[in-house]
């Protein structure tokens, strides 16, 4: 058995199904299930060292997840292509009804309640996009990528979702999704001046933007911008973040011993502010642990990147990466007071169903990219079997 | 293989995959660098933060002490009570829920802004006290309706319980909360419904019943909830006091006065030992306990029989014809007249162009007569004490009245007592700038004008006569057992003058013309004290000048007048006389004539006290009222005594136990 006769046989796109099993990167899914060990065992210590509340069905939320992953893994990637735009235009629909509802209901609507599992569209809608936009560019040369007209359609498919987003009102997925998307749109080979000019309208448009933000989103830069602002309101968190990991120190307090997060001190120990949980009772050491599992995660996602022999999957693969560095990155630094609390969970380790599965789906596609990583697309994406 | 046209697309991947990562990797480390900082470089300051968020220091105030009697019975302990607190940091609208709060029981508006007052004031997890000894009714409304309340918490705690009530209330004094004024850095001062003795034995003895307060250190957790106690240091509880008064006698005087506005003190007269201070009308310490209201604090402040003072120590009346045992011995003394040398009484003295009556002008009589020392007092006749001041002259009256204790506070150890005067010829000429007339000697010889004496010192004269001239001093606190009794000093009067007067003072009550002769008869039929005898002086003393006008229209009879314009009725007495132990004193305000209205009380008590005999004999025990047994009392640390009182010098056969 050699290489080449591997490589032939992947690159003809007929694989059997014992065949991409072989081929899965069951590393990947090692480290995966390293990062959610973690968060295991975060749950398990955030619910007072019990598996109620969040600990238990977490892991089943995970197992299902790991599920998941196998299946969106084995799909044929032409599969995934050719549907691409489907799945993106039924996620923006969905986003539409969840909308509508919130405006009936009078209140932040982020889910769909589908009798069996809780779907929050705007998660969906980070997979969704990069592929879409990855369908989108599959095939377009850096000479038509110059060309303007050629990014209108991606900046609007971009737009709107994010715009919906925000309506919900969920500032911080929006945030994700529109710099997933850019990241996409980076990779694509969009010029660099041009994300320049957008981040000068971005910066200039803020002051229009402001009035129109909710007072809490207000409040929230306001506060990250001087966290004494107001020590018992909105400050309070952020400042308790902060003094729950710094008393952790080198080593931590102790797995469940973290005083910070065992006394409620510290607010949403189990979803935004897990991290602040885990670096308080594991330490420095922990928390590092934890940065290093993510790092390794990313670096598999850069792998796969490169050893793609098609632009789809190397743009999925990038845009999944740049998302997920995205996520980690944005919870850790608000929770350390870098950034403002824009409310986004930690992947893998907040508790939480439709962030979980939608972060399995993604690895699925990743893993989905590595397994057909040489698979031929024709030039326009479509099948050539 | 990547076709060749793509080979462009491919190396600006590359590049751009390596920005991003390169990207990507100086944020990881700019998250490593800021979890540095944070956790090693930051690590203690935090670590500091994080401890003070979780750990409470809470002092537990000590149990106060108890004030005991001489026999070891309560005269103020504590007992449980329920109290509604409101913890500010907790009631984030705290206006709105003072309002709820007021529908489920009474909270008035002044005390509504006292408590916004202490809020402001107090550090916000300091709960301050809403209301204190809440019935069951009301602490079960505020139990049910506490998801309404936030920050509301219902306490368990002490409270002052006076057994006596308003029966030693001026000697006592009272609890209350702590005023700005009393914050002396002591941090169990800034404990919410912390009392602390604003007056008389619970204000001197403040720090001993107070104790040391303890603390704990507790483990909150975010909502200030306690989750358990970290290290606990106990305090000291308060200790207890013991005093020399006894309950029995105190409790019977005080209801003995009933609505008079008076004062009784009643002393052993060789231990000096309070037995009886009394002060009516009195006030209930409980309502200061509780908090007083502006009404109630008006109406204390108001009331013409000034319940508020404690005129045992602070009342300064003019001694009237009791002072005339000072000046009958002054007279001794000093040689100006022997105990049989008579002066006649025709009814009045003439002296410096103008008539001095003797009461007995105004009786069927007219007049004394000739009259000698011991009849005189007896008798109580002006004219002879006019013509013995006169011979004397205000300073050598002073001379024996000072030995005597007047003119200077006792010493008995309460605060706000009074000196009352015995004036002297420089202290006018200092006081006024107006040289002494010889008038005035007259009004000094029977006890009016300028001199004035407290009840107590009323009392301590009694008993410097009693005990036949020792420098007796009274005292409220007991000695622990076994401690050795005082050496008294002796004043230096010779026995045989004080013999004399004693016998004056015996015919006042037993004589067949004394002015006591009708109510101050001990009435003993037991065979242990039939026979028992009191000696006293009466006296009363005008509160209102009678006018030439008055006099001509014929003397009003006191009961005529208006209570404010009626003599002060005044008692000194002591017993028994055949071997004296106990010495008094009474003061009735307005109550007319001493030997109408205070001898009679004065008999009574003196009556009661022979019966218990509290110096000599320990209590019985059917007499002991069991403590309610919802009192409790500071530590063992205080020496309880019920043993008998230390024995008492025995007074030498013969009667005049001059030393």
């Amino acid at each position: 058995m050699s290489d080449g006769f591997y490589n032939a046989r992947l690159r003809r796109g007929d694989m059997a199904p014992t065949e991409k099993l072989f081929q899965l990167s069951w590393s990947l899914l090692f480290w995966v299930c390293c990062i959610f060990a973690f968060g295991f065992a975060m749950l398990y210590s955030a619910g007072g060292g019990s598996l109620q509340p969040w600990a238990g069905p977490q892991l089943v939320k995970f197992i299902v997840g790991v599920g998941v992953v196998l299946v969106v893994a084995m799909v044929d990637i032409r599969i995934l292509l050719q549907y691409a735009y489907v799945f993106y235009g039924l996620v923006l629909i969905l986003l539409v009804v969840v909308d509508v509802k919130g405006i009936i209901g009078m209140g932040a609507q982020r889910w769909i309640d589908l009798g069996v599992i809780t779907l929050q569209p705007s998660e969906l809608m980070k997979p969704a996009l990069i592929m879409a936009l990855a369908r989108y560019f599959q095939g377009v040369g850096i000479e038509d990528i110059g060309r303007p007209i050629n990014l209108l359609v991606p900046v609007i498919m971009t737009l709107v979702p994010v715009a919906l987003i925000i309506k919900e009102p969920d500032l911080g997925t929006a945030l994700l999704v529109l710099m997933s998307a850019a990241g996409v749109l980076f990779m694509a080979g969009v010029r660099m001046w041009k994300f320049a000019l957008v981040i000068a309208v971005g910066l200039g448009a803020i002051p229009v933007i402001w009035p129109f933000l909710h007072d809490y989103q207000q409040n929230r830069v306001l506060t990250f911008l001087n966290p004494e602002r107001d020590p018992l309101g909105d400050g309070y968190h952020i400042l308790q973040s902060k003094i729950a990991l710094g008393s952790g120190g080198l080593f931590g307090k102790g797995f469940m011993d973290g005083t910070q997060s065992r006394l409620n001190f510290l607010p949403e120990k189990q979803t935004d502010f897990i991290f602040t949980m885990l670096a308080e009772e594991l330490g420095m050491v922990g928390a590092l642990g934890l940065l290093a599992l993510y790092v390794i995660v990313l670096i598999y996602g850069y792998s796969i990147a490169f050893r793609c022999r098609h632009q789809f999957g190397r743009l999925v693969a990038m845009g999944l990466t740049t998302g997920f560095f995205l996520f980690f990155f944005i919870n850790i630094a608000m929770v350390m007071g870098l950034l403002p609390v824009v409310g986004v969970t930690l992947p893998f380790i907040s508790y939480g169903g439709t962030s979980l599965l939608t972060l399995m789906l993604c690895v699925g596609i990743l893993m989905n990219v590595h397994v057909h990583r040489d698979i031929q697309i024709s030039m326009r994406g479509g099948i050539d079997f | 293989m990547i076709a060749t046209r793509d080979s462009d697309w491919t190396k600006m991947f590359n590049r751009r995959a390596a920005i991003l990562g390169g990207a990507q990797a100086v944020m990881v480390a700019t998250l490593v660098g800021r979890m540095y900082y944070l956790q090693v470089l930051q690590a203690e300051r935090y670590r500091t933060l994080a401890d003070e968020n979780r750990i409470n220091i809470q002092l537990l105030p000590p149990p106060r002490g108890r004030i005991l009697d001489r026999f070891g019975q309560p005269l103020a302990a504590n007992k449980q009570q329920f109290q509604v607190m409101v913890i500010p940091e907790q009631a984030p609208k705290i206006g709105q829920t003072l309002e709820i709060l007021s529908q489920l029981i009474d909270v008035p508006d002044h005390e509504r802004e006292r408590i916004l007052k202490e809020v402001r004031r107090k550090r916000s997890f300091v709960p301050v006290t809403i209301k204190q000894n809440l019935t069951w009714e009301e602490m079960a409304r505020i139990q049910v309706n506490a998801p309404d309340l936030p920050g509301i918490v219902v306490d368990e705690g002490l409270t002052r319980y006076y057994p006596l009530a308003g029966g030693a209330s001026h000697l006592l004094g009272y609890v209350a909360a702590v005023d700005e004024a009393d914050l002396t850095g002591d941090p169990l001062l800034q404990l919410p419904g912390f009392k602390i003795g604003k007056l008389g034995v619970e204000k001197i003895y403040d720090m001993q019943l107070r104790g040391k307060g303890g603390t704990s250190e507790v483990e909150v957790n975010a909502v200030g909830r306690a989750i358990r106690e970290l290290e606990r240091h106990e305090g000291e509880p308060g200790a207890d006091v013991t005093l020399t008064i006894d309950e029995r006698l105190q409790r019977y005087a005080a209801e003995r006065l009933e609505d008079e506005s008076a004062s009784v003190n009643v002393m052993d007269i060789y231990t000096g030992e309070m037995l009886v201070m009394v002060s009516n009308p009195s006030y209930d310490p409980h309502v200061f306990a509780r908090g007083a209201t502006p009404a109630e604090w008006k109406a204390l402040q108001t009331d013409s029989h000034a319940p508020m003072i404690n005129k045992s120590i602070a009342g300064r009346y003019p001694p009237g014809s009791t002072f005339k045992c000072v000046v009958a011995l002054a007279a001794l003394e000093h040689g100006v007249a022997g105990p049989e040398a008579t002066v006649n009484c025709p009814g009045f003295t003439t002296f410096g162009g103008r008539r001095w009556y003797c009461w007995a002008f105004n009786q069927p009589t007219r007049a004394h007569g000739n009259i000698n020392m011991v009849q005189a007092i007896a008798q109580s006749c002006d004219c002879y004490f006019y013509e013995m001041a006169r011979r004397l002259g205000v300073d050598r009256v002073a001379l024996v009245a000072k030995k005597l204790g007047l003119g200077d506070i006792t010493g008995v150890g309460l605060p706000n007592e009074q000196k009352g005067l015995m004036p002297t010829e420089a202290w006018k000429k200092a006081a006024t700038g107006e040289p002494w007339q010889p008038g005035e000697n007259l009004n000094i010889g029977i006890g009016q004008g300028q001199v004035t004496v407290t009840p107590i010192q009323l009392a301590q004269l009694a008993a410097r006569f009693a005990n036949g001239g020792l420098a007796v001093k009274p005292t409220l606190i007991k000695k622990a057992a076994g401690a050795e009794a005082p050496q008294l000093e002796s004043l230096g009067f010779s026995p045989q003058n004080m013999a004399v007067v004693h016998e004056g003072m015996f015919e006042v009550i037993n004589g067949a013309r004394g002015t006591a002769r009708t109510f101050a008869k001990l009435k003993f039929t037991d065979p242990e004290r039939k026979g028992w005898t009191m000696s006293g002086k009466s006296g009363s003393v005008q509160t209102h000048r009678i006018t030439k006008a008055e006099r001509d229209a014929g003397v009003k009879k006191q009961e005529e007048l208006p209570w404010e314009e009626r003599d002060h009725a005044l008692f000194i007495a002591y017993a028994p006389t055949e071997q004296p132990r106990y010495a008094m004193s009474v003061v009735v305000e307005h109550g007319a004539h001493g030997s109408d209205t205070a001898s009679p009380i004065a008999r009574d008590i003196m009556m009661k006290v022979l019966e218990y005999d509290p110096s000599r004999k320990p209590r019985v025990e059917e007499d002991v009222v069991a403590a309610a047994p919802a009192m409790t009392g500071g530590g063992a640390i205080a020496p309880t005594s019920t043993a008998p009182a230390p024995a008492a010098p025995v007074k030498p056969a013969g009667g005049d136990g001059h030393e």
